[in-house]
């Protein structure tokens, strides 16, 4: 059997200050390529999931590990070098820096990213640039918005710039925090349909947080957030 | 790629740091300018006379002597005897003497008695000839030189009558020997420029009518009279002295502040410059502490303004800790950011700083005599620049570790 994509065994974070919010997860395996679709209501604990995945805040106990590698073993800074080498991050909105123009919000996590600037680099001809104007092609972005300041797309765009960001030079994990849920219904299902051609195309496993049950159709996999995780409040205060 | 987003965040931020930068360029402008001043006014001081080996003047201060005998500011409190004066001039160390005598004026300008040889001896801004703009020297009695400020203020040009007023700010003057301009000295940025020069015997020929400093009532000698009268000073104000070796000087000093006739003093100009550089220093690092303070106000502004902005850019921070930043990297962006605009403010304070000296130059040589020259910055100067953007990266670095602490602890949802 070949490594998982993302493996969480027996982990637990609280969140510090008074009354944190507590989870715990005992098991939970994202394999390669998989695209799961986590449910929950709002509150229960998805961004601190997600958080916890990606290495963003680190587990008390327990083991996080992407693609075999464990997070709770990589000294902080590595753990941000490792994160933008290994994931695509989409947030639910406000993903892009609004004075930047769409190119640079584009590149920017191959900024600190060698191996994956790289692959974008080598994607094809003329550099990670390219591979950056081909990714807002195919996500049906007009022509011409790579020079644009980010603040000034519409918030559909901006989410299409942000999934063009998290794919630029093929990292193994797409994460996204109901990257849809500032959308219509039928933007909605364009944005997931692109995104999902994209991921495919680079061969990336996909996981995303929402507390919209709609979405489940489309996916290989669908889990409840309590299925896999306990959470409290005010545990260890 | 980082400067160029930092930039584009500073941008985006115009209005506030754009007025956090004018704050900074306002202060750097106002410190750089206080030095300019400072200096410009010493080189201005120290360019004043040269050439020249001792003053000698009544017993007083070094300062006071060198204040009223060349810069003709405050007044002698004795003169010196001309008996004393023909004792020195007779020492064999002397190689020249200026006699002195002041005490009148013209309007607000000074009036010098003095004779032909100020004219040959008198040197500036290292060793400069004072030259003739427009006529020529003292020929007759009643013929004065003036400088180049009098002739601009007043409006006079060679030829021109010209009535000395007794004392320094009288109504009494000596309306009945009226001079006549013979000559402008051109411009030399001294106090010679706000002088108008007499001969010695001038002196004497307008005050024959006076005793004890009133005029005496009634007596009025006629103008032929003076003329033919021996008009040979009772006492002067002051003399410069040349001696004929540089090794002479301490001995001649020593022979003029023991001279048993007459309380007597003789100063090296450079060492009274000295002392006064002593006095006005206080005053000077003053200055500079004020302006310094200023600065810091500013850098301290800006400190205010970032901290004040952080909130408002959690969201921003979280983008680029999600991306990969490491926390030491949003650290480094808010030192870097707080850099730029000191380093704008900077060049844009010296920017303003060289455009107002450019116009306020000539005003400034009007009014104080003190020619600022417009340089390239000084080694201090770009020291001080320097500083000022390192203080600004130091003062950023406050909202930068609190930037550090939140990125650390606010994970990759912000709530906004
Ligand atoms: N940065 C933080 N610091 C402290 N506590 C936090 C932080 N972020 C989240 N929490 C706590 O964790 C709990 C779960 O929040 P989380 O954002 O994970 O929920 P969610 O399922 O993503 O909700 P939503 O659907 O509204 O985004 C919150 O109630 C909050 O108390
Ligand atoms: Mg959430």
């Amino acid at each position: 059997m070949t490594d998982a994509a993302l493996t969480l065994s027996d982990v637990r974070f609280t969140w510090p200050g008074r009354g944190g919010f507590t989870l715990s997860c005992p098991d939970f395996r994202l394999a390669q390529g998989e695209r799961l679709l986590l449910l929950g209501p709002s509150g229960s604990g998805k961004s601190t999931f997600l958080s916890l995945a990606c290495g963003i805040v680190t587990a008390d106990a327990g083991k996080v590990s992407v693609g075999g590698t464990d997070l709770g073993a990589l000294r902080s800074g590595a753990r941000d070098g490792f994160r933008a080498e290994h994931f695509g991050l989409i947030f639910q909105q406000f993903n892009l820096l609004p004075y930047a123009s769409v190119a640079d919000n584009i590149l920017l996590p191959l900024r600190f990213a060698p191996a994956r600037r790289a692959r974008a680099t080598n994607a094809g001809a003329g550099g990670a640039r390219a591979e950056a104007a081909r990714l807002c092609a195919a996500l049906t972005l007009p022509d011409g918005v790579m020079a644009m300041p980010a603040g000034r797309l519409s918030v559909g765009q901006q989410q299409r710039v942000a999934v063009a960001r998290a794919l630029i030079g093929q990292p193994p994990l797409i994460v996204a925090d109901e990257p849809t849920s500032a959308l219509d219904a039928a933007a909605q299902d364009v944005f997931l349909g692109l995104l999902f051609d994209q991921a495919a195309t680079a061969g990336s496993s996909l996981l995303m947080v929402s507390h919209d049950d709609r979405l489940g159709a489309r996916f290989d996999r669908v889990l409840r957030l309590d299925e896999i995780a306990a959470t409290a409040r005010g545990v260890a205060a | 790629m980082i400067l160029r987003l930092a930039i584009g965040s500073l941008l985006a931020r115009g209005l506030t740091v754009g007025m956090t930068v004018l704050a900074i360029a306002l202060s750097v402008g106002l410190f750089v300018g206080v030095e300019k001043v400072r200096t410009g006014a010493r080189d201005s001081f120290a360019d004043t006379i040269s050439g020249t080996d001792l003053i000698v003047g009544a017993r007083s201060g070094s300062v006071q002597l060198l204040l009223y005998s060349v810069f003709r500011i405050g007044n002698a409190t004795n003169n010196v005897t001309w008996e004393s004066y023909l004792d020195i001039a007779a020492r064999p160390e002397v190689d020249w003497i200026v006699p002195i005598s002041l005490g009148d004026s013209h309007r607000q300008f000074r009036v010098m008695g003095t004779t032909q040889a100020f004219f040959e001896r008198y040197r500036y801004r290292g060793g400069r000839a004072l030259e003739m703009a427009q006529g020529h020297g003292l020929d007759d009695l009643y013929d004065a030189v003036i400088g180049a400020d009098v002739a601009a203020t007043l409006g006079y040009s060679v030829g021109d009558p010209i009535v000395v007023s007794h004392g320094l700010a009288s109504f009494t003057d000596h309306a009945d020997q009226p001079f006549r301009v013979a000559g402008i000295v051109a411009r030399t940025g001294t106090p010679v420029d706000r002088t108008v020069i007499v001969s010695l015997e001038a002196i004497e020929a307008i005050h024959v009518d006076w005793q004890g400093g009133a005029q005496v009532p009634g007596r009025r000698t006629p103008v032929e009279a003076i003329r033919e009268m021996d008009l040979t000073p009772t006492a002067i104000t002051a003399a410069l002295v040349g001696t004929e070796s540089r090794l002479q000087i301490f001995g001649l000093q020593r022979w003029i502040n023991t001279y048993p006739e007459e309380p007597l003093l003789a100063v090296l100009p450079g060492v009274a410059l000295q002392e006064l550089w002593q006095i006005v220093g206080v005053a000077e690092t003053a200055l500079v502490a004020v302006s310094a303070m200023v600065v810091v106000t500013a850098l301290l502004g800006m400190m205010a303004m970032i901290l004040s902005s952080l909130n408002e850019r959690r969201r921003e921070m979280a983008i680029w800790r999600a991306m990969g930043a490491r926390p030491v990297t949003i650290l480094g962006l808010l030192v870097l950011e707080a850099a730029l605009m000191a380093a704008l403010g900077a060049l844009l304070g010296m920017a303003l700083l060289y455009g107002a000296l450019a116009m306020a130059r000539p005003w400034i040589d009007a009014s104080f005599g003190i020619w600022l020259p417009i340089d390239p910055p000084s080694a201090r100067e770009v020291w001080v620049l320097a500083s000022v953007i390192g203080g600004a990266a130091l003062a950023s670095l406050l909202p930068a570790l609190r930037a550090y602490r939140m990125s650390l602890a606010d994970g990759m949802m912000v709530r906004i």
